[in-house]
């Protein structure tokens, strides 16, 4: 079968790989129809993430038709149309039985921290991903879902990571009625973000960013007041004088490590790996929040060490809320607000491009070009 | 038309998701005096471990299922056995699995000329796509690539202005050393 392989640093190839076969009884074997790539995989993709492995498939955002099963899986049969979450839990550890499916700790021996991802460093796991024609689908019965008839299937995939990151960041926000909320970053899950703050009540919401096109299309799709960074000033003080000087009363990191904006950061997180990725965003987010507000971190950062003022969060008593999305606990939600239409996630998406094309894909979005937020791959086996 | 963010009540699913109760958010601890024993859970059926998994030692042996993508090989290999002989705590786990990552790139390209095939790294770095859209900012990068590789050559293969003087030999300095 053809798979994205990871070569390096900035270097991916499609290649011809081994089936993926049954190695646990609730494993199922999925034919790929939909594949995304992620801001997350760009973290993989910068070689910012320890433990990234050359060989490895990418790709935690995906949806396709179930052609194999294991003994033990009940919940599936072959031929089901289904998205599967990016997370892979177990549904019956501590964790997972309080709602964490993000961080189940029967899915990663690597490490103690991270559940398990499709197509992430090994240190969650060491899965190969759905940038590919067919995935191993480890405990079938728990996160992957059936897709409700009539959805469409761009909907369907965005609904296995962005939409409920975006909604898990405005919900970790704790927002009340009429709170004013500021998302940096205007990528796809910034984007989701700001549009689920408004579902929780906020009275204004605010997106940062340096790309005019990604916060033009914030503007558009989230209804949000939208700024470049680079015209405004410093953003801390932007955010004070905009809240007459208290502060948001949410600020939501949708970032993570690959943040820019801030030279130092960047010399230090990105370019020498001496922290987990810039921590640029969350700087801002700490600064801009007003005093006991909250601070919701879904962007992702490495293992290692982030400089962050954690003075300020004494200081100022911040609430700081973080994690990975427990994907399968909202889609239940999700599903009924995009058929109702409340959310359109489709209306994220912005390129289309085969499976073999998908080294330009990520440098495309990589280097944010021809406008990209968000794109989708489709392997030439998806039949359609 | 008044603007939809001085008013947001317009908007479609407005606080549609309120919860006055949501603060500071899910997830509220449900937990049960078994949940503070540990592994208290009916584990899943172990997979099959078939090839080498490295684990981390902040947990009492393996997962449930894991993945069996790129098993550790060669130098790269060594190091991250190396690595997870240490906690998640210390840098001595997390340093030594960026230097594997590195030395792992320099084996991918090795193991691909042994193969007979030599990657075709422009098109593995997009830049087809970059070449495309953002044709500038391709050459710029590649010619200042150029340059810091043409800098560091010229400044490794640089000779020295001085003659070279040969060094004394030690015999002969303790020679002249003596009265």
């Amino acid at each position: 079968m053809l798979a994205m392989e990871y070569r390096g640093p900035r270097r991916i190839r499609v290649t011809q790989k081994p089936m993926p076969e049954i190695l646990h009884p609730e494993d199922a074997i999925v034919r790929v129809t939909r594949s995304c790539i992620c801001g997350s995989d760009l973290h993989l993709y910068n070689g910012n993430v320890p433990d990234t492995r050359v060989g490895q498939t990418f790709g935690h955002e995906f949806t396709g038709v179930v052609e194999e099963i294991g003994s033990e899986v009940t919940k599936l049969k072959v031929g089901d149309n289904v998205l599967v979450p990016f997370n892979i839990a177990c549904g019956k550890c501590i964790f997972c039985k309080q709602g964490l499916f993000g961080n189940c700790h029967e899915a990663a021996p690597q490490a103690s921290a991270a559940g398990g991802f499709f197509g992430y460093s090994h240190i969650t796991g060491g899965y190969n991903g759905g940038q590919a024609e067919y995935v191993r689908v480890p405990y079938a019965n728990v996160s992957p879902t059936v897709i409700p008839p009539g959805m469409d299937l761009d909907d369907a995939v965005l609904l296995t990571d962005v939409v409920p990151t975006g909604y898990q960041a405005a919900e970790m926000g704790g927002i009340q009625t009429g709170d004013t909320v500021v998302v940096f970053g205007a990528g796809p899950v910034g984007i989701m973000a700001a549009r689920c703050a408004w579902l929780f009540g906020a009275g204004r919401v605010i997106i940062i960013d340096k790309e005019d096109y990604r916060l033009e299309f914030a503007r558009n799709y989230s209804k949000c007041e939208a700024y470049n960074f680079q015209e405004i000033g410093d953003p801390v003080l932007f955010i004070k004088k905009q809240t007459d000087w208290i502060g948001a009363d949410v600020c939501i990191d949708a970032v993570g490590a690959e943040a820019a904006g801030n030279v130092l950061q960047t010399i230090t997180g990105r370019k020498t790996l001496l922290q987990a990725g810039s921590a640029t965003a969350v700087h801002w987010a700490i600064n801009s929040v007003r005093k006991g507000g909250v601070v919701s971190i879904v962007g992702v950062y490495g293992p290692t060490d982030n400089l962050v003022p954690i003075g300020n969060v004494l200081n100022k008593g911040i609430t700081i809320r973080a994690n990975q999305t427990a994907v399968k606990r909202h889609l239940p939600r999700l599903i009924e607000h995009i058929q109702n239409g409340v959310l359109n996630p489709k209306g994220l998406i912005t390129h289309r491009l085969a499976l073999e094309d998908v080294a330009d894909g990520y440098r495309m979005f990589s280097a944010k070009l021809d406008n990209c937020i968000k794109t989708v791959l489709i392997p030439s086996t998806a039949g359609m | 038309m008044e603007p939809i963010t001085t008013n947001p009540s317009k908007l479609p699913g407005w606080n549609i998701d309120a919860d006055p109760e949501n603060d500071p958010t899910y997830p509220m601890r449900t937990r049960t005096p078994d949940d503070h024993k540990g592994y208290t859970w009916k584990r899943p059926t172990l997979q099959p471990v078939t090839i080498e998994v490295l684990q981390s030692i902040e947990r009492p042996g393996i997962t449930a299922v894991f993945g069996t993508s790129v098993p550790p090989s060669g130098l790269s290999g060594v190091i991250r056995r190396f690595a997870f002989k240490y906690s998640e705590n210390s840098y001595l786990h997390w340093l030594p699995l960026l230097v594997a990552d590195r030395v792992n790139v320099v084996e991918g390209v090795l193991d691909d000329l042994a193969h007979g095939h030599v990657p075709n790294i422009f098109a593995e770095k997009g830049y087809p796509i970059e070449w495309k859209y953002d044709k500038k900012g391709l050459i710029l990068k590649l010619a200042a690539f150029a340059a810091v590789v043409a800098g560091t050559t010229v400044l490794l293969t640089r000779k020295s202005d001085k003659p070279r003087q040969p060094k004394p030999s030690r015999r002969t300095a303790q020679t002249v050393g003596k009265p």
